[in-house]
């Protein structure tokens, strides 16, 4: 599907007639490229490519390390950039996907997500809503029971608490309480976590509130590599997925391929293998986990990095092999600690994995408090590299 | 002797008498007509003439026939009985939670449903059942869903509030008040998007139209020129709030501002007809509307609201006294001799055994198997298994 022409008018570039069926064969392509995908991703994240900036570890050299499956050599891209391929590329092949958000057409996006798909794909397909996050996002999930597939963007996953109600009672029940009718494909995507001194309303961790949530599904991106499989994923999945991006992660830069690929929703990425602990993270606390692990590593710890990356479901195949083999668990997570996702890890891993424990299960979470404006206050809102290295040595004893 | 005053004493009063002459009964087959069924056009002017706001209202002479106005009786007829035999099943516990009952409204929606096609969305709040019915939604399917059953039209999961019926774009069926406005700007927002030339019709009540997601939809819905219809069902109570207690301007007609409105007789099917009639080609020519339909319910807001503490039984009675939906189109038949009065009769009394054999057939399904408490959470996509507490041990293929 070609882009089209651009049209500043609403009348929309590339107006649906139908939408492109979707067929056995495309399922089975995809399942191919997850598959492909999970083959090739190996275990070492910073094998396949350069990452900017306080992660720089070197990864243990037995999984194979073929530039996750790119054939071509890959290109070098930023994490907004990468969103954007993903969205550019479901856009071209899928006449219904759609973005709705505040600045996301002309303005080109908060966090340049979205910069030129206006032009592309014109501005209904890309629609700068006024700012009513309840009302757009109940329009969303509107038009997705009406057969579109919506991504709408939260400028901030802290604007989106005010349409937690659409979220929660409308996004997430409506399949369920039509016995099954009407399917929700929408994705509902932003940057949250703790900025740079941004203040407290701008420095929400949020992944806690939706996570009860039933019929929702939610992913975190970390890297450019799994921000695009994911943001594929998510588009193309038949329920609705919440992806949490960071606003620190966006101008991480890393080489992914030129080919299409996406990442499965469910499943935790294997950042760096080990035999000491399993350290389970997600999103910008997998690079302070990394960094510690440079530390841990000289002092002659082995640790074994998992990106959980789907926090609803967890993936607790990965986890539990882990576990299995190392028996020491550290989750280390940017979300507030009261009812967080940790919280609700570490449920998850003393109802199935107990008898594999050798130690507690340490949680490190930001702490309980608004994100304050100071920068040594900020930084000891979330948790640090320091903190984590006397973590693994505590739990190490 | 005594046999001649006794047949006198049991002959006719006079005014009964009189009475049986102006509707006498067919005393031969050929005099006996039977309910017409004609398609002849008849005008009718609408009991009051629409009021407006930044728009020419429509003419209050609205065309119609002997066919329709039956239809339109049989369909108000039905759905009012069911109202009342689900007020019977909710005494009689087998109706649960919370059920709003919508006798007295019928006229609206079945106003509404005249104007339209199916291809066109309807989408409302809690008060859905009769909209569910118009929509050609099935009579068993919906006293089974309100008795939380299997073969209700959300596999007993969904409950009163929560009724849909995709196939005939008909979007439920909402617990939380104007939470479904925005939804209904979505759907248009659809149909535009995909140049269907079909509309959304997205009620609310008089309650909802404070909540500020009501504005902010109203605002986009006008910017893009969405193809939403706005309606209003003010039956002038917010559950126990008088209307003029909750809203600083009662006239939801004019609320919309810079969006165009028309104030409705809810009662006045015809109206109704005639004002969804316009609104749809309004819409899809220049963008939203709202229409504010005059009606009322005899129930309290839910059954669990007697609906006397906030207002009197005489404002009740004279309602239903005076502007009656079912009684105004019964007036209008008889009036036009499109049928007789104990035609009338027959038909609710045959109206009234669907409605109890539809309710005997309910009750014959079976409560929900216990599996379907985690089916429909998700769909299945791609195949994609979902993993419950470990990956390996405890595994659901998603339905």
């Amino acid at each position: 599907m070609a882009a089209a022409a651009a049209s500043s008018t609403l009348h929309g570039v590339g107006a649906v007639a139908s939408p492109k069926p979707r067929s056995a064969a495309p399922a089975a392509a995809r399942r191919s490229a997850r598959v492909a995908a999970v083959a090739a991703k190996g275990g070492a994240g910073p094998a396949r490519g350069r990452l900017v900036a306080r992660n720089a570890v070197a990864a243990k050299a037995d999984e194979a390390a073929a530039a996750a499956g790119s054939k071509s050599g890959g290109h070098e891209v930023l994490m907004f950039e990468a969103l954007r391929e993903a969205l550019i590329e479901e856009m071209n092949l899928d006449p219904t996907v759609c973005v709705m958000g505040e600045d996301v057409g002309h303005y080109g996006g908060s966090y340049k997500v979205t910069k030129g798909l206006a032009e592309m794909f014109g501005d209904l397909r890309v629609l700068d809503t006024p700012i009513a996050e309840n009302s757009f996002t109940g329009m969303g999930v509107g038009a997705a029971m009406k057969g579109l597939r919506p991504v709408v963007e939260g400028m901030n996953m802290g604007f989106l608490l005010l349409a937690y109600n659409q979220i929660s009672n409308n996004c997430g029940m409506l399949h369920y309480t039509s016995g099954g009718q009407f399917k929700i494909p929408i994705v509902i995507r932003g940057p949250g976590g703790v900025g740079r001194q941004l203040g407290a309303e701008h420095s929400q961790r949020l992944e806690s509130y939706f996570q009860s949530i039933p019929g929702l599904q939610m992913v975190a991106c970390s890297t450019p590599y799994n921000a695009k499989g994911l943001m594929k994923a998510a588009i193309r999945s038949e329920n609705p997925v919440v992806l949490f991006e960071h606003v620190l992660l966006y101008n991480l830069k890393e080489k992914i391929p030129d080919e299409e690929y996406i990442c499965c929703l469910e499943e935790a990425e294997m950042v760096r293998p080990g035999e000491h602990v399993t350290i389970l993270t997600y999103s910008r606390m997998r690079y302070h986990v990394m960094q510690a692990a440079k530390t841990l590593v000289n002092k002659g710890y082995d640790p074994e990095v998992i990106d959980i990356r789907s926090l609803k479901p967890f993936d607790l195949h990965t986890i539990g092999n882990s576990i299995k083999k190392t028996h020491r668990v550290l989750i280390v997570e940017e979300c507030m600690r009261t009812g967080g996702i940790g919280a609700s890890l570490r449920s998850a891993i003393i109802d199935n994995f107990w008898d594999y424990l050798d130690a507690p299960i340490m949680c490190l979470s930001s702490q309980d408090v608004p994100t304050p404006y100071a920068a040594t206050l900020e930084d000891a809102t979330v948790v640090q590299p320091a903190q984590i290295v006397a973590a693994v040595e505590q739990i190490c004893q | 002797m005594a046999a001649a005053i006794l047949r006198r004493l049991t002959t006719l009063t006079p005014a009964a008498a009189a009475s049986a002459r102006v509707a006498p009964r067919p005393l031969l087959p050929l005099l006996a007509r039977g309910v017409s069924d004609s398609t002849d056009a008849i005008t009718v002017e609408t009991s009051v003439p629409f009021k407006s706001h930044i728009v020419d209202p429509p003419s209050r002479s609205a065309t119609t026939s002997a066919r329709e106005l039956l239809s339109f009786f049989r369909d108000m007829a039905l759905m009012r009985r069911s109202e009342i035999a689900a007020d019977s099943l909710y005494k009689a516990k087998l109706i649960r939670g919370f059920c709003h009952l919508y006798d007295g409204q019928e006229a609206v929606a079945v106003g509404m449903e005249a104007a339209i096609t199916r291809a066109d969305a309807i989408i409302t709040a809690y008060r859905d059942h009769c909209l569910y019915l118009a929509r050609g939604g099935d009579l068993v399917a919906a006293f089974a869903e309100l008795m939380g059953r299997r073969d209700g039209c959300s596999r007993g999961k969904g409950g009163s509030m929560h009724f849909y019926k995709r196939d005939a774009n008909f979007f439920g069926g909402h617990g939380i008040v104007g939470a479904q406005v925005p939804l209904g700007c979505g759907i248009a927002f659809a149909q535009r998007y995909r140049k269907e030339g079909t509309v959304t019709f997205d009620l609310y009540g008089d309650g909802a139209a404070n909540q500020g997601q009501l504005f902010e939809a109203l605002n986009m819905a006008a910017l893009w020129k969405l193809p939403v219809i706005l309606v209003c069902e003010n039956n002038h109570y917010g559950m126990g709030t008088a209307e003029w207690r909750a809203s600083k301007s009662p006239a939801y007609y004019k609320r919309g501002d810079y969006v165009p409105g028309l104030k409705v007789d809810g009662m006045d099917v015809l109206a109704v007809k005639q004002a969804c009639k316009f609104a749809k080609d309004h819409v899809l020519e220049n963008g939203p509307i709202i229409l504010e339909m005059d009606t009322y319910r005899y129930h309290g807001h839910s059954m669990s609201d007697p609906g006397s503490s906030y207002r009197t039984r005489d404002e009740i009675a004279g309602i239903r006294q005076e502007r009656d939906p079912i009684e105004r189109v019964r007036k209008l038949i008889l009036a036009h001799d499109f049928a007789t009065a104990q035609e009338l009769k027959d038909m609710e009394k045959e109206i009234r055994k669907q409605v109890d054999a539809a309710i005997a057939k309910a009750k014959e399904s079976p409560m929900p198997d216990p599996s379907e408490l985690f089916t429909n959470v998700y769909v299945n996509d791609c195949g994609l298994e979902s993993f419950g507490v470990d990956r390996k041990v405890v595994r659901t293929v998603l339905p």
